[in-house]
C-alpha cells in the first residue's frame, strides 16, 4: 500500500499511471463520459436514417466518408455497425465503467474510510486494460468494412458469417480485454469492502452505495468469465478454423461454409446471457446505491427499511444468475425450461418492487430539499419503475411472443438503463463533483439540465413502446418496408427528434462540468450536510484520504436524530 | 381496410389462439397503469407534503407501512395467477399441443435464408421429399433430393406463403445460414428459424385475406434484414385447393420467376 509514501512521485506516476483510488476513479470517469457521449452520438446518426430512411445524408457523407455511404445514402451495413456498436459502447465502455470503475473507485473506498483499494496496482492494470479495450473498439471502426455489425449481442452464425472483416475480431479482442478489467476490479472491490473497514464499520452500518457496488463485484465476478470464455470461442472460430457455434450443412449466400460442423449456435446464445442478465443488475444496482444516498440526503431522514433494501440487493444478485433464458424463450425452448425461467422472472420482480417502493416511502415525513442531484434521483424512481414494469410482458413467455425482438424490448430496457441509470449517474456527478473538486456545480445550469434531459429521454423511449406494440421488429435499418413499420413512422420521427434534442440538452452539462472546476463556489468538506464518511475527508481528499483514520459510531443514514443539535448525525462523529 | 390492420396499438388478430396473448398483455398493462400511477398519486404527494420549507421538519420515524405490504402482495398474488394462469398455459400449448398426424391440418416447411423464406410443400402425396444442404442451389432452394419419390411433386415458393383459413397449420422451421425468427404479427406467432435445429410451430387463421409483407423477420439476420418479408394468403379451402393443383402442375417455376 502506498498510503504513506510522501515523496513525490511525478506527474507521470500522479496523473497517468497512478495507483491512487482517486485518480483512477476520475479517469474512469472521464474516460467513460466521453465513450458515453461517442455512444450517443452513433446513434444520433441512426436516428436519422430510422425517421428519414433512404433520405440524402450528404452532410454525413462528407463526415464518414464513402464506406458508409453511397450517394448520401446510408448503407445498411453502416447502420448495422452503429447499432451494434452503441450498445457495446453504451454497456461495456460506458454505464458499467462510469457506475463502477468511476462512482465505485471514487466513493467506495471513502465511504468505508480506507486510504486506497486493497490492491491499488491492480486497480490501475484494471483501468489500463479497459483503456486498451476500448481503444481496440474505437480503431475497428476505421479497418477495412468497418467496426462489428452483428449486434451487441454478437450471434453466431451471423457473426461468424463474414470472417475476412476484422472488425468482429476487433470486437471480440476488445471484449476480452473489458472482461479482464472488470475482472481485476471486482476482485479488488471484494477484498477492500471485506477487509478495509474502519473501526466501527459494521456490514450494517454501510452505506447503501457500498452494498451495491458490493452485490456488483460479484456478479461481474462470476458472471463475466462464462462470456470471456464464449469470447476467445467465437474467436477461435474466426481466425483458428474450429466450429464452436456452426452446425453441419450451413449454406452462406449459397455456398457451404468453410469449417461449419458440430457446433450449435444456441451455446453462443446461453453463456453470453449467462452475463448479459446479471449485467443488468450491474447497470442498475450502483444506480439505486446511488439514489439511496442522495434520497437519505435530501429527505434530512433514514432511509425507509435499510435492511430490507440490502436483503432485497443480496437476493436480487442470486437471482439474476438463474433467469438468463428469458431472453431465449423463441429459440425452441420447450415448456419445462419455459415454466423455470418465466417463474423465477416474476420472483426477481419482487426485491425490484420491494426496493422502489423502500425509496419511495422514505420520502414519507421527510424535509425535502430539490437540489439538483435529488431532481436526478427523484426522476430515476418513475423513470425505473416504467423499465421494470414493461419488463413483465416480456418476462411472461406467452405475452413475449408478439413482444420478443420488438421495440417494446428497446423501450422497456432503455427505460431502465437510460431515463433510470444514466438519471441515477448524473445525480452522483452532481452529488459528489463538490468532493472531487472542492467546489459545487451551477445550479441553474443543472437544472436546465435536468428537465430537457428528462423530457427528452421520455420522448425518446416512449415511442418504442408503440412501435414495439404495432410489431416493429429491432434492427430494422428502414422500417417503413413493413405496413406496421409504416403505420407507426411519425413515432420514430419524434423518437429522433428527441435524440436530437436530448443532444442539445446535454449542453448545460458540458459547460458545467468544465467551468465549475474552475468558477464553482468553493465549499468546505461537507457542504451537503451528509453522514457518510466520505464527507470526513477533505475536499478534494488528499493522497491517502483522511488526516486521521475515521472511527464509526452509528448508521449510515441517522438524519434528525431526536434530541441532536443538528439536523444529521455523521457516522464519523462521536 | 389496410388502415385497419395496422395501428398504433397491437394489430388486428386473425388467429384462433392469439387473443390469449392479447388478453395477457392488456391485462399487464392495465396491471401498470394501477401500480404506477398508485406510486405517482403517493410520490407526488409526498413530494409536496414534505418539501423542505420554513418550520417545517424531517421526522426521524419511519412510517409503518401497512399499505406497501398489501401493495406488494397484490404484486405476487397477480403475478402468480397471470403465470399459472393465462402465461404457462399458453405458452405451453403453442409448443405441445400439435393436432395430431392424418388430422384436418396442413404441414409447410419453412427454410429461411439471408434474405428470404423459402416454403416448402409436399404436395398431392402429403410426403415432403428428402433434403440436403448438399443439393441447395440458386434451382433449388431447400436442398430437394430429387431421386426420392416422394420429392417428385414437392413445391417451393419463395416470399410467399398460401394457407387455408379455418385449418391449423403446422410448420416445421429451420434455416439455411444465420439465426432468422419467424414473426407474423397478425397472427401473434414468433420463433426463431436456428441453422441446424427443425422447431414446429403452430398457428390457425380465422380471416381469408391477403397479407402483404405479414411475415416479418425478428432477429438481425444480415444486410437486408429489413427487407426479409413474406406475403401470406390466407385462402377458402377451395381457393388454397385451387392454388395447390396450379403449383403442382408446373406453376412452380412461374412464380419462383415472378419473385426473381
Amino acid at each position: 500500500m502506498s498510503g504513506h509514501d510522501h515523496h513525490d512521485p511525478g506527474f507521470i506516476r500522479k496523473y497517468v499511471f497512478s495507483v491512487d483510488h482517486k485518480v483512477i476513479g476520475i479517469q474512469y470517469t472521464v474516460t467513460s463520459l466521453l465513450f458515453l457521449f461517442l455512444g450517443f452520438a452513433l446513434m444520433m446518426i441512426m436516428r436519422a436514417q430510422l425517421a428519414y430512411p433512404k433520405a440524402d445524408f450528404s452532410f454525413l457523407e462528407n463526415i464518414f466518408g464513402e464506406a458508409g455511404f453511397v450517394g448520401g445514402t446510408m448503407l445498411p451495413e453502416f447502420y448495422n455497425q452503429l447499432g451494434a456498436m452503441h450498445g457495446t459502447i453504451m454497456v461495456f465502455l460506458g454505464v458499467v465503467p462510469l457506475a463502477v470503475g468511476g462512482f465505485g473507485n471514487y466513493v467506495m473506498p471513502l465511504q468505508i474510510g480506507a486510504p486506497d483499494m486493497a490492491f491499488p496496482k491492480l486497480n490501475m492494470a484494471s483501468y489500463w486494460v479497459y483503456f486498451t479495450g476500448g481503444v481496440v473498439m474505437i480503431c475497428s471502426f476505421f479497418v477495412e468494412g468497418g467496426a462489428a455489425q452483428y449486434g451487441w449481442t454478437s450471434y453466431p452464425p451471423l457473426a461468424n458469417t463474414q470472417p475476412h472483416l476484422i472488425g468482429q475480431t476487433m470486437w471480440l479482442v476488445g471484449m476480452v480485454f473489458l472482461i479482464t478489467s472488470s475482472l481485476l476490479g471486482s476482485v479488488n472491490f471484494i477484498v477492500t469492502i471485506v477487509q478495509l473497514r474502519v473501526k466501527g464499520l459494521t456490514f450494517f452500518r454501510l452505506p447503501f452505495f457500498v452494498w451495491a457496488q458490493f452485490i456488483t463485484s460479484f456478479l461481474l465476478l462470476l458472471a463475466f468469465p462464462p462470456l470471456e470464455a464464449a469470447g476467445v470461442l467465437q474467436l477461435m472460430d474466426r481466425v483458428a478454423g474450429t466450429s464452436f457455434f456452426m452446425p453441419d450443412g450451413l449454406i452462406i449466400s449459397g455456398s457451404p461454409a468453410v469449417n461449419a460442423g458440430g457446433g450449435n449456435p444456441l451455446l453462443w446464445q446461453h453463456l453470453f446471457w449467462f452475463l448479459a442478465h446479471p449485467e443488468v443488475y450491474v447497470l442498475i444496482l450502483p444506480a439505486m446505491g446511488i439514489v439511496g444516498e442522495i434520497v437519505a440526503n435530501n429527505t434530512r431522514k433514514p432511509l425507509w427499511g435499510y435492511r430490507s433494501l440490502v436483503y432485497s440487493v443480496i437476493f436480487l444478485g442470486f437471482m439474476s444468475f438463474i433467469v438468463w433464458a428469458h431472453h431465449m424463450f423463441m429459440t425452441g425452448m420447450g415448456q419445462s425450461m419455459s415454466i423455470f425461467f418465466q417463474t423465477t422472472t416474476m420472483i426477481i420482480s419482487i426485491p425490484s418492487v420491494i426496493i422502489l417502493t423502500a425509496l419511495i416511502l422514505s420520502l414519507w415525513g421527510g424535509s425535502i430539499r430539490f437540489n439538483t442531484p435529488m431532481l436526478f434521483a427523484l426522476s430515476f424512481l418513475p423513470m425505473f419503475a416504467i423499465g421494470g414494469l414493461t419488463g413483465l410482458p416480456l418476462g411472461l413467455a406467452a405475452s413475449d411472443i408478439q413482444l420478443h425482438d420488438t421495440y417494446y424490448v428497446i423501450g422497456h430496457f432503455h427505460f431502465v438503463v437510460a431515463p433510470g441509470t444514466l438519471m441515477a449517474l448524473f445525480a452522483g456527478v452532481y452529488f459528489w463533483y463538490p468532493k472531487v473538486t472542492g467546489r459545487m456545480m451551477n445550479s441553474a445550469l443543472g437544472k436546465l439540465h435536468w428537465i430537457g434531459t428528462l423530457v427528452f429521454l421520455n420522448g425518446v423511449f416512449i415511442p418504442m413502446f408503440v412501435q414495439g406494440m404495432a410489431g416493429v421488429s429491432r434492427r430494422l435499418y428502414d422500417q417503413t418496408h413493413y405496413e406496421h413499420g409504416q403505420a407507426v413512422q411519425e413515432w420514430t420521427i419524434a423518437s429522433s427528434w428527441s435524440a436530437w434534442l436530448l443532444g442539445i440538452a446535454q449542453i448545460p452539462f458540458i459547460l458545467n462540468f468544465f467551468m465549475s472546476f474552475f468558477a464553482g463556489k468553493k465549499v468546505d468538506q461537507n457542504p451537503w450536510k451528509a453522514t457518510t464518511l466520505e464527507w470526513a475527508a477533505p475536499s478534494p481528499p488528499p493522497h491517502g484520504n483522511f488526516a486521521t483514520e475515521p472511527e464509526v459510531y452509528r448508521g449510515p443514514y441517522e438524519y434528525s436524530v431526536p434530541g441532536a443539535s443538528d439536523d444529521y448525525s455523521p457516522q464519523f462523529v462521536k | 381496410m389496410e388502415e385497419s390492420i395496422y395501428g398504433w396499438w397491437l394489430p388486428i388478430d386473425i388467429s384462433v389462439n392469439g387473443h390469449k396473448v392479447d388478453l395477457l398483455i392488456d391485462m399487464l398493462h392495465w396491471f401498470m397503469v394501477v401500480i404506477f400511477v398508485g406510486w405517482a398519486i403517493f410520490f407526488t404527494y409526498c413530494l409536496v407534503r414534505f418539501r423542505a420549507r420554513e418550520g417545517h421538519k424531517a421526522s426521524y420515524e419511519t412510517i409503518k407501512a401497512k399499505p406497501s405490504k398489501y401493495a406488494e402482495i397484490f404484486v405476487v398474488i397477480f403475478e402468480v395467477v397471470l403465470l399459472f394462469g393465462l402465461s404457462i398455459p399458453t405458452f405451453g400449448a403453442s409448443r405441445t399441443d400439435f393436432p395430431a398426424e392424418g388430422d384436418d391440418r396442413v404441414e409447410i416447411h419453412v427454410v429461411a435464408e439471408q434474405f428470404q423464406w423459402n416454403v416448402h410443400y409436399p404436395g398431392a402425396d402429403g410426403k415432403f421429399g428428402s433434403t440436403s444442404p448438399k443439393l441447395v442451389d440458386s434451382e433449388n432452394l431447400v436442398g430437394l433430393d430429387h431421386s426420392d419419390p416422394a420429392a417428385a411433386d414437392d413445391f417451393v415458393t419463395a416470399g410467399i406463403m398460401h394457407i387455408p383459413v379455418d385449418t391449423p397449420v403446422v410448420i416445421r422451421l429451420t434455416s439455411k445460414d444465420v439465426i432468422h425468427s419467424f414473426f407474423i404479427p397478425i397472427m401473434r406467432v414468433k420463433q426463431d428459424a436456428i441453422p441446424g435445429m427443425a422447431i414446429p410451430m403452430q398457428f390457425e387463421a380465422t380471416r381469408v385475406g391477403e397479407y402483404s409483407k405479414a411475415i416479418a423477420c425478428a432477429q438481425l439476420c444480415g444486410n437486408n434484414h429489413f427487407t426479409m418479408s413474406g406475403d401470406l394468403f390466407v385462402d377458402t379451402q377451395e381457393d388454397y385447393d385451387a392454388w395447390l393443383a396450379e403449383m403442382a402442375s408446373g406453376g412452380d417455376e412461374e412464380e419462383e420467376e415472378e419473385e426473381e
